[in-house]
């Protein structure tokens, strides 16, 4: 690693202030940024540790949505009795993510900024059309994820919660890559109080987390693993590396939309 | 560089470290706890395990600084007061749930977390508390049967307190 400074503020806003300074870059459960930061692709001047920031941790339910603070950690997601009874899918998310020393530090701010195409918050986030709050504004779900490792967060910009409407019924289904233990494909299904279906992809999509509109219209007609089969998956749009193939996602894609459907009938 | 202190097994230790420094070379390299042990540089292999305010992490994935105040638990820490080996640690002798024991120390400190939260957890639940935790040798089988069996053993003093 470079030599940097470590700052750890106490609230939010000296965080913000210790992020204007040039070079500086957040810090949350470093589950990933720490192992970057050991292979010399990263040089930040100062890390701005932003787990002694109490305001951004925590889960609240506020009428309609579910609430949880950038700073939650996985592990604290995946055993809250408000998470359970709100939207038990993110749970089981959370408790999926990684192993449980991962669960312990890495945080849902964290995640969804670094954007990782194989995390597995982003397919939550997007399939519910969940709120990404920030020190600034709001951000939509699909405003939000800008491709590979892209977010539109501005420069210093902290996620300070997330913001998940609660649907009628929801399931996280991953397929697991075992060595990294992220995601291979994984689909987040949601059905919505209005009667849609939403379908969130993860893992898959060459340019990172997606919705699948095939899908979604298709389920929303008929609920039903017969209405999968109708649906084409196109392999252009999918990753390819040398864990799976771009075809091999696109059938997963559907397999994994299949057992989303009988783990909610 | 900065004054970091922290309750390592019971005892204050003070040290320096600089804001890269990563918990794991601190407790190696400054308190000289050499039990905590770095399988990787990915984050991935669990062989630095240690908790931290009671909970397990990874120290080669925390900074040393960002530790300033905390109760940290090693390897060291695992062995009863008189020196012999802790229920788990015996566990693992007697079931050869280790071969050359790299992996050993962040086994035993996962597996302790586990236990903890989950006094009598199944195979699947043991193979799952472990996930993050990877052994080149024994093939997984003879850990999962130490842990089993330090379950019940703590079980069984329990019963017998009461
Ligand atoms: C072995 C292993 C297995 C894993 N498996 C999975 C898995 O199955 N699924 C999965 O989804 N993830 C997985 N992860 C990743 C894990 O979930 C990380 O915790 C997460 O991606 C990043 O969160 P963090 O809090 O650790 O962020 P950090 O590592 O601290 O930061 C990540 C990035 O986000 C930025 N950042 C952090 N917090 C904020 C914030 N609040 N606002 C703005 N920017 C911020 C940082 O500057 C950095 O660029 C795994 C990690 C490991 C090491
Ligand atoms: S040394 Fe491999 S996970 Fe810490
Ligand atoms: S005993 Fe050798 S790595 Fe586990």
């Amino acid at each position: 690693m470079y030599a940097f400074d470590l700052a750890r503020p106490a609230d939010l806003a000296s965080a913000v202030t210790s992020l204007q300074t040039e070079g500086a870059q957040a810090l949350s459960g470093g589950q990933t940024l720490i192992p970057v930061l050991k292979q010399r692709l990263s040089q930040p001047s100062v890390l701005v540790d932003l787990s002694g920031i109490d305001s951004m941790k925590g889960i609240r339910r506020a009428g309609e949505f579910l609430i949880i603070g950038g700073g939650t950690t996985h592990g604290t997601v995946a055993g809250s009795a408000e998470v359970a009874s709100a939207i038990p899918a993110i749970a089981s998310l959370a408790s999926k993510i990684g192993d449980p020393q991962v669960r312990n530090r890495g945080t849902i701010g964290g995640s969804v900024a670094n954007n990782d195409p194989a995390a597995c918050y982003p397919s939550a986030v997007i399939a519910l059309g969940a709120t990404v709050e920030t020190n600034k504004r709001e951000i939509a779900a699909e405003d939000f994820f800008q491709g590979l490792y892209t977010t539109s967060l501005e420069e210093g910009e902290i996620v300070t919660a997330v913001k998940f409407p609660i649907p009628v019924a929801a399931t996280y289904q991953k397929f697991e890559q075992p060595a990294s233990r992220f995601s291979l494909t994984s689909v987040f299904l949601a059905k919505m109080g209005d009667g849609s279906v939403r379908v969130g992809v993860t893992g898959a999509g060459a340019d990172g987390v997606f919705r699948h509109a095939g899908l979604e219209a298709a389920l929303s007609a008929d609920f039903s693993a017969a209405a999968v089969d109708g649906v084409a998956v196109d392999a252009g749009m999918m990753s390819n590396d040398l864990h799976a193939t771009p075809e091999y996602r696109a059938h997963l894609v559907k397999v994994m939309t299949k057992r989303a459907i009988a783990a909610l009938s | 560089m900065a004054k970091v202190t922290m309750t390592v097994n019971g005892k204050e230790h003070s040290g320096e470290a600089e804001g890269r420094t990563l918990l794991v070379d601190f407790i190696r390299g400054e308190l000289g706890l050499t039990g905590t042990h770095v399988g990787c540089d990915t984050s991935q292999c669990g062989a630095c395990v240690v908790h931290v305010n009671g909970e397990s992490v990874k120290s080669c994935s925390v900074f040393a600084q960002a530790c300033d105040g905390a109760t940290v638990a090693t390897i060291e820490g695992m062995q009863n007061d008189d020196g012999t080996l802790g229920v788990l640690q015996a566990a693992f002798q007697e079931h050869h749930g280790l071969q050359c024991g790299f992996c050993t120390p962040g086994m035993v400190m996962s597996a302790s977390e586990l236990l903890k939260v989950n006094a009598s957890p199944t195979e699947e639940e043991i193979r799952e508390g472990l996930k993050g935790n990877i052994c080149r040798c024994t093939g997984y089988h003879n850990i999962v049967k130490a842990v089993q069996s330090a379950a019940a053993t703590m079980a069984g003093a329990a019963q017998a307190a009461e």
